[in-house]
């Protein structure tokens, strides 16, 4: 929302001249009605849908979050594990606001578009159709259709005041914003005519030249569709065409409302090199449509508390203690290894060889640790030891650190005036409401909680 | 090993780096294989730093030993002409049903029929031959949809099949099922190591076998190195600060003392070394939920410095390492 430089400044990282996007003034404003999290997949857009809406309701605000295909345990924290397409409370919320969530069933939807727009005979028809049933079911697509209906559909009944949207992990952002658009151009276009009615078109005797491309088209659709399947395609053309005039209309409306004040789109990526290329694609993309972004939520940042020492200062640091080690045993290492028995007693000044760590091999588990005598180590040597493993430790959090900043850079370089809030990585999933509040407190900070 | 290489992951696991890597790993040796490209990101452009690629198989690499990786980024519209021309001799019957807007309805509005296009030009590179009846490619590596909707996206043709009982895109339809279902296939998954992703390969798995789609491997991509082990992570949790203070100080870092310099980063370097143990035991479970998978499994590197041409290259020879190709 409105960027606050004071606060930018504030940030004892300064990472970036990036205005802080304020999360908690947009979900409290009344006039914000809807929020769409948009991004690639993979970059917590669900988690960040789910932890929004949750914070929205527990500062008071009516909600229902619409989510596309939520991890097991994520939908189960909401209560929304049941797939019947119609919004449930979530309990368990604190404060005045509720809480609704449902996610969304795509045939469902489809069907119920069908029933509410053609008699009971045509529904019918349509819904025994087997190309229907075909595209109703869920190819790839028809997701984004659906989810505009059912945000549409939401929106239209008015019980909420705010709705947020997750959207889905479409293959471009194309998918998801060209969809209404598309399905219009669709409806518009001359092979629904032909579909529909090609006696109509062909009835005129200043179309001859028509008439002979009409003809030769039906024969190669034919030829390429087999005979069942175009009858298939042209029945539900036709059972479908009274129903099309308010997919239509809809599409258009659905298009409308996201254009409106009253939309919020959030941006999420993490701050990975193609989750941020997406991030970008996006941002370019709402601003052709008009579409009003407010910013981007950058999710899983690393931050340090002890950001001042630098990877290379920790690394030498580390080999430093290394060293000693290896000064201090002189030359028995390989004997040390496989004797460590003689040096069981706590008097035994040298330290315990380990295998250089970070080459370890990422399967070996706590089982290869077993012939570390414990008894062997005297509390100095282990504690150098383990220090040593603390610096490498910080040393691959500080490059981690800077690989994440200069692809933040590379993003706020091309779009300066994108507000941008950063969530701090946590170590694993959530899946209850205590972290999705957890997630919201750390959205509404507006920047990593230094540890 | 099957000539048709599928590479599906969860939106963030890396399926792209994955994909191309393999396609390098099984090129060497003077093979020649075609990395495709089925969702027009142009990541594989991207990957290995080359402009946008355009509908046309395109050499991208050449691999250690003289082998060659050729690329394809499939375009829908122009598979569909492609394919219109190529099977059934429609070119001009193509332009027209372009015109009518046929072809937009095909390629984006319903948005199965794409994903026809997209197997079947896949499938077909997989059987393309020359004049001596050699396969132009021993092997094609397609950067495939994400595990959610991989198992659709190579049923799809079972589905048109259904549709349309005879006639031409019938046939076609099940000549590219019988493919994609045989040995010449092999569905693999990359994931990390995490709760969701590693779910989500369980799903998917259980979802491909339930189609008898021929599931290959399972690649742990971005794995982190160990930097402590389960002894040190026992030891974080007893040892004395003072200890680790006079321990960093002694390595050069500032005065050990209270306030001192090394004093203070016990604090900041203890918390990471708890979200670290935090993180590391929850590998640990996952790494053993995909155990149970009971499939092959390999991991390949977090590579710290990002990723990056050189990077494509050694997960490559990783993976060959490893005997994935």
């Amino acid at each position: 929302m409105t960027p606050d430089p004071a606060e930018a400044q504030d940030d004892a990282r300064r990472l970036s001249p990036a205005p802080v996007l304020d999360v908690d003034p947009l979900l409290d404003d009344p006039d914000t009605r809807i929020v769409v999290c948009c991004g690639s997949g993979g970059v917590g857009k669900t988690t960040t849908a789910a932890a929004l809406g949750l914070r929205a309701a527990e500062r008071g605000r009516k909600v229902v979050v619409l989510t596309i295909d939520p991890a097991k345990r994520l939908a189960q924290s909401m209560g929304i594990d049941s797939l019947d397409n119609v919004p449930r409370k979530v309990k368990g919320t604190e404060g005045a606001g509720e809480l609704h969530a449902m996610m969304l069933d795509m045939k469902r939807t489809f069907d119920e578009v069908v029933e509410a727009h053609a008699d009971a005979e045509r529904a019918a028809a349509i819904l025994a159709n087997p190309f229907y049933q075909s595209l109703s079911a869920g190819f790839a697509g028809t997701q984004e259709y659906m989810a505009m209906e059912k945000l549409g559909q939401l929106r239209a009944r008015d019980e909420w005041d705010l709705i947020v949207v997750d959207t889905p992990p479409s293959r471009s952002a194309l998918d998801f914003l060209d969809a209404p658009k598309r399905l219009g151009s669709f409806l518009d276009g001359r092979l629904i005519r032909l579909l529909t009615a090609p006696a109509k078109l062909g009835g005129r005797a200043g179309m001859a030249f028509l008439n002979v491309g009409m003809s030769m088209m039906t024969g190669t659709l034919g030829k390429l569709l087999g005979g069942q399947l175009l009858k298939d395609v042209q029945t539900f053309v036709a059972a479908m065409d009274t129903t099309f005039g308010g997919f239509r209309t809809r599409a258009d409306a659905t298009y409308k409302l996201l254009q409106a004040p009253g939309t919020a789109f959030l941006v999420v990526a993490a701050p990975e090199r193609d989750a941020l290329r997406e991030a970008a694609y996006f941002v370019e993309r709402l601003a052709a449509e008009d579409m009003p972004l407010v910013g981007l939520v950058l999710n899983r940042v690393h931050g340090s508390g002890a950001d001042r020492l630098s990877a290379e200062r920790a690394l030498t640091a580390a080999e430093n203690l290394e060293e000693a080690r290896i000064v201090d045993q002189g030359g028995g290492k390989a004997g040390l290894r496989n004797s460590p028995d003689t040096y069981g007693s706590s008097e035994s000044p040298a330290h315990v060889p380990s295998e250089s760590r970070p080459d370890e091999s990422p399967s070996s588990g706590p089982a290869d640790t077993a012939d570390e005598s414990p008894s062997s180590a005297t509390p100095d040597r282990t504690v150098d030891q383990l220090t040593a493993g603390l610096l490498r430790l910080h040393a691959e959090r500080m490059q981690l650190l800077s690989r994440e900043q200069r692809t933040r850079d590379r993003f706020t370089a091309r779009h300066p005036e994108v507000a941008v809030v950063q969530v701090a990585a946590l170590p694993g999933d959530v899946h209850d409401l205590s972290g999705l509040r957890d997630i919201g407190s750390r959205l509404a900070a507006g920047r990593p909680e230094l540890p | 090993m099957s000539r048709l290489q599928v590479v599906s992951g969860k939106g963030g696991t890396g399926k792209t780096t994955v994909a191309a890597a393999l396609a390098l790993a099984l090129a060497t040796e003077g093979k020649r294989t075609l990395l495709v490209e089925v969702e027009g990101r142009q990541g594989i452009a991207q990957l290995f730093e080359t402009e946008a690629l355009p509908y046309e198989e395109r050499k991208i690499a050449v691999a250690p030993g003289g082998g060659e990786v050729y690329a394809l980024a499939i375009d829908p519209e122009l598979a569909l002409l492609d394919y219109l021309q190529m099977f059934y001799k429609l070119g001009g019957a193509g332009r027209a049903l372009k015109k009518l807007g046929a072809i937009d309805f095909a390629t984006t509005v319903a948005p199965g029929l794409r994903d026809v296009l997209l197997t079947g030009k896949a499938c077909e590179a997989v059987r393309r031959k020359d004049k001596a009846g050699r396969f132009i490619y021993d092997y094609v590596v397609m950067d495939a949809p994400p595990t959610g909707r991989i198992t659709r996206f190579l049923n799809v043709n079972d589905e048109v099949a259904g549709l349309a009982k005879i006639g031409p895109i019938h046939n076609q339809a099940q000549a590219v099922m019988r493919v994609l279902k045989s040995k010449e296939t092999a569905v693999h998954l990359v994931t990390l190591l995490e709760e969701m992703p590693v779910q989500e390969t369980a799903d998917g798995i259980a979802e491909l076998h339930a189609a008898r789609l021929p599931v290959g491997r399972v690649i742990v991509n971005m794995v982190r190195p160990e930097v402590l082990d389960a002894a040190d992570l026992e030891l974080v949790r007893s040892v004395p600060r003072t200890a680790v203070a006079q321990a960093l100080s002694a390595a050069g870092l500032g005065g050990a003392r209270r306030g001192g310099k090394a004093e203070q980063l016990v604090s900041p370097l203890l918390t990471q070394a708890s979200e670290y143990a935090e993180r590391y035991a929850l590998e640990h479970e996952q790494r053993a939920v995909l155990a149970e998978l009971d499939l092959q499994r390999h991991e390949l590197p977090l590579l710290a410095e990002g990723m990056d041409l050189a990077g494509l290259y050694e997960l490559a020879r990783e993976l060959r390492k490893q005997g994935m190709s």
